[in-house]
């Protein structure tokens, strides 16, 4: 992008808040009544119109959810979350007749073209007219959540035809139950955490994935996930099989309107790899931060695992972590089959008074198995932001690997970053590295940028866009160029 | 990690001592442990380190007097050989108390030295709320030695020594050191736990060091306990400004040892080391763990824990760096290493950086693995057999460490005593290996 276009882009902004997506969507939504008991959950089950077993199964998460305690080892701060004073249930109101893109309430497109999310595929298909100087883009497949349902899913013909399924897990658990029954808890069990449990009991929709044996998928799938309305809380559910020697590439980005009171976020993505097979898992996550005093903003607390279950298997997990008040989150990887591969690429982004406590867990099972974990970590205004991990080796894991390094970036002197990895190795052969950094922006390399007459936030943004460079290489294009931007406006203010 | 933990550890194993404490401070000590219990794998900082093996045991009060010869002839081998060291200055505390008879009268000018049962003090730094294990030391405190140096005085060195002395099993100790250096005073301390003829004791010492502007203070510990002890310890270290704390703790013996440091600069331009090796085999259990915290701006810290792992053996090294908001321009550097030389050792290391200051440099790393098999090949290849070059390979990488100790005459000795432990262990368990 031209310098020029960047800098005036820059300059609009300054006169608004820097969160674009804060707009509220007026819609009419179905909401249930507040609170949550057994009866919300049969509401819930009723009108996602379930089997009788995933009501069942729903039931046993909620009375273990009953008898668990929300974690407090994780490095952040929030006044208690009274559980009962959240909708559970909020869906747009759907009008009758088939559901297709046409029919799809015409407010909600707009918020999705607002967002900048492509729901059309024949625009997508046309090619449109291409600007000068950027590739073709491939089509991206679109799973649009708002708020507790999935609006719409395009390219489900194309996909079909290559024999992957993608559309909403609640469609999934109606059309393809024995899938579902096999695959869902079994890398994150009902009662693993407090919120993966609250999760596992009311969740309302999120997407389903399975591609079968030896299918690469055509296109690369997203979902879209948007809090709209208010007091609700969101938890959706991603369930992603891939069989033998299949591949996938999977993105995920959020937002939510501006609100002074904070709203849950609490998900549960499961990823199941076997021989051979390969997951990618972008996420862009970019709900509402709350305002510079640490008013409102999303408490993003979610639970998201995979499993190398064959060998060679790999699943990799990039994230952009900018939004959200309060982030708990770490994506892991379970590696129980021979030579599997986890990979972790995170960047993470607090300002004002975010709290960011996110990391990986890479548990070793299989021999050979191999992770790698970068994370960066970028702490301005009065933010916290903690990088948590673990590496275990079990007895089995000979020959076992992992790499990790842990870079943190401190922009004025009112933040923190933390680094607390646990490492635990026990198995002689396997090797462990871990290194970790902390500093600030060097004065020297300010100093050249400003000499060279970039401005001081401009620096910063290349600064920053350098220290997170072997992430955002990670992602595919169109997110990097995203996130790239995220970036430069989530740290908008902390200098100067 | 331990499965399942038990949420509270029962004070059953002192619960009769506890009761009968007198005086506010220990009172107050019992009462915050009556609370909270013994500290558990439930709690972040005891995470990798169980307490279990004390529970279901009665612990006594160690006797107070003991057999004079037999202190004479079990010091005369656990001292270091070297002349130059039998020479110095030394305090001896057998089962817990100060033993007049077998410590020197002649300190050096400037330095005084008295024991805990003469004026007990308990001082500010080492608060029973903190840390379980210093409550019960307060509660329970037999009795310490006491060491003050005058200001501008360069003492030198002074061996301390803590010998567990024909205990029966069960038996536990706690005694309450204190260092305090004046300004612009030095002093080398060789701490020394080792014992004869003892069976499952409990060492659980607590040491507070207030190091004033401009004072150095360096500390060697050797932990050479019985293979049946428990060693417990704790480090308070106060650093003001311009002072330093150098310490260095070898972990050799004990089926079960903590060292445990807790490092504050409170001046600017303050300097920290809290470096450390552990040699372990069998089902030993070893801890390191650290805090240090940069309260002043311009400080510095430096960490190396290397540990060697061979048959069930296990260390655990938490190093915490926090770096308060005032501390700017810390510089602070960690790193922590693990060489496991068996099937079944096990390492759990958790290098913690805590930072709320910008303009810091503050780097740590950890490494696990096993011996280096191109670095064998070479040795090999130039005609040394297996067991030697295995040898040489984890002397060279426990070396490194020792060497990082400035005060040349502290080094030799911890040469010496890493040497005597490598000839004894490291040949046996690898042909086990």
């Amino acid at each position: 992008m031209p310098a020029v276009t960047e800098t005036r882009e820059q300059v609009e902004k300054l006169g608004k808040s820097s969160y674009e997506w804060g707009f509220e969507t007026d819609i009419e939504m179905d909401v249930a009544p507040k609170g949550l008991n057994e009866d919300i959950i049969r509401l819930i089950s009723t009108r996602k119109e379930e089997p009788e077993w995933m009501l069942e199964w729903r039931l046993a998460a909620y009375r273990s959810w009953l008898k668990m305690k929300e974690p407090t080892w994780a490095k952040v701060t929030h006044p208690p979350i009274d559980y009962q004073d959240v909708h559970y249930y909020a869906a747009p109101k759907k009008k009758d007749g088939p559901k297709s893109l046409e029919e799809v309430d015409p407010e909600l497109l707009r918020t999705y073209e607002k967002l900048g999310i492509p729901l059309h595929e024949q625009a997508m298909l046309a090619g449109v007219e291409v600007p000068e100087g950027e590739e073709a883009r491939l089509p991206v497949a679109v799973d649009a959540v708002f708020d507790s349902v999935s609006v719409a899913t395009t390219f489900r013909k194309t996909l079909s035809e290559a024999g992957v399924i993608f559309c909403p897990i609640s469609e999934a658990i109606r059309d393809y139950p024995d899938l579902v029954k096999q695959y869902i808890g079994s890398v994150v069990p009902v009662a693993d955490n407090f919120y993966a449990a609250l999760n596992s009991a009311v969740f309302t929709d999120g997407s389903f994935v399975f591609v079968p044996k030896g299918v690469r998928c055509p296109m690369e799938l997203s979902t879209y996930f948007r809090i709209n309305a208010k007091n609700t809380g969101q938890f959706e559910r991603t369930l992603i099989i891939v069989e033998d020697g299949a591949s996938v590439s999977y993105l995920e980005g959020c937002t939510a309107p501006m609100r002074d009171e904070n709203q849950l976020h609490a998900a549960v993505v499961e990823l199941v790899a076997m021989e051979d097979a390969s997951i990618k898992y972008s996420t862009v996550q970019n709900w509402y931060p709350g305002d510079e005093n640490g008013r409102g903003g999303i408490y993003n607390f979610v639970t998201k695992r995979g499993a190398c279950r064959g060998a060679r298997a790999k699943i990799s997990w990039t994230q952009v972590e900018t939004g959200s008040a309060i982030t708990w989150k770490y994506p892991s990887c379970i590696l129980q089959g021979e030579d599997s591969v986890g990979e972790f690429y995170s960047v993470a982004v607090t300002n004002n008074h975010q709290q960011a406590d996110t990391g990986t867990k890479m548990i070793h099972l299989g021999r050979n198995s191999r992770s790698t974990i970068i994370a960066k970590t970028i702490s301005a205004g009065k933010s916290d932001s903690t990088y948590r991990g673990q590496v275990k080796i079990m007895p089995r894991a000979s020959g076992a690997r992992n790499f990790t390094q842990c870079d943190s970036l401190l922009i004025g002197d009112q933040c923190g970053a933390h680094t607390v990895p646990y490492i635990e190795s026990r198995n002689m052969t396997a090797r462990v590295e871990h290194e970790a950094t902390t500093s600030k922006i060097s004065e020297d390399q300010m100093f050249y940028c400003r000499q060279r007459g970039l401005s001081q936030e401009d620096a910063v943004g290349l600064i920053v866009n350098g220290f997170c460079k072997e992430v955002l290489k990670e992602l595919p294009m169109e997110f990097a160029v995203e996130a790239q931007k995220l970036l430069q406006i989530s740290l908008e203010g902390s200098v100067g | 990690m331990n499965a399942i933990a038990p949420i509270t550890l029962s004070l059953e194993p002192f619960a009769a001592r506890l009761s009968d404490v007198k005086g506010e401070d220990r009172k107050a000590a019992a009462g915050a442990l009556a609370r909270t219990g013994l500290p558990t794998p439930r709690v972040e900082a005891w995470h990798y380190t169980n307490l279990r093996a004390l529970s279901g045991r009665i612990f006594s009060d160690a006797p107070v007097g003991f057999d004079e010869s037999a202190a004479q002839a079990a010091l005369a081998r656990i001292l270091p050989p070297d002349a130059a060291i039998a020479a110095l200055p030394r305090l001896v505390l057998v089962n817990g108390r100060f033993a007049p008879s077998l410590s020197s009268t002649d300190l050096p000018e400037g330095v005084s030295c008295t024991s805990f049962v003469q004026s007990p003090d308990f001082g500010i730094l080492a608060s029973p709320d903190r840390e379980g294990m210093v409550a019960l030391n307060t509660a329970l405190a037999d009795d310490g030695v006491q060491v003050t140096v005058a200001p501008g005085t360069q003492a030198g060195q002074v061996v301390l020594v803590s010998l567990a002395l024909g205990t029966e099993s069960d038996v536990s100790f706690h005694p309450r050191h204190s260092i305090t250096l004046g300004e612009e005073a030095s002093l080398s301390v060789i701490e020394i736990a080792a014992s004869e003829n003892a069976g499952a004791y409990l060492h659980n010492p607590v040491l507070t060091c207030a190091i004033a502007e401009k004072a150095h203070l360096t500390h060697v510990k050797i932990q050479q306990e019985a293979e049946n002890a428990v060693h417990l310890a704790t480090v308070y270290a106060d650093i003001a400004v311009r002072a330093a704390y150098d310490s260095f703790t070898l972990g050799l013996g004990s089926v079960l040892a903590r060292h445990e440091v807790h490092a504050t600069m409170h001046g600017d331009h303050a300097a920290v080391h809290v470096n450390g090796a552990q040699l372990l085999a069998a089902s030993q259990v070893g801890d390191i763990t650290s805090v240090i915290a940069h309260a002043a701006p311009d400080c510095i810290s430096r960490q190396t824990v290397r540990n060697v792992l061979s048959d069930r053996a296990r260390a655990v090294f938490q190093g915490k760096v926090l770096v308060e908001r005032v501390a700017q321009k810390t510089d602070g550097y960690q790193m922590n290493q693990a060489l496991l030389l068996s099937p079944s050792a096990e390492i759990n290391a958790k290098p913690e950086l805590e930072i709320y200051a910008d303009d810091v440099k503050c780097s740590h790393g950890a490494t696990v693995g096993a011996l280096d098999d191109d670095q064998l090949f070479y040795l090999r290849s130039r005609g040394i057999p297996d067991d030697q070059a295995r040898q040489m390979l984890v002397e060279a990488f426990l070396v490194e460490t020792v060497d990082l100790v400035e005060d040349e005459a502290l080094r030799t000795v911890l040469h010496q005593a890493l040497a005597a432990a490598l000839s004894q262990r490291v040949g046996a368990a690898e042909k086990t290996a």
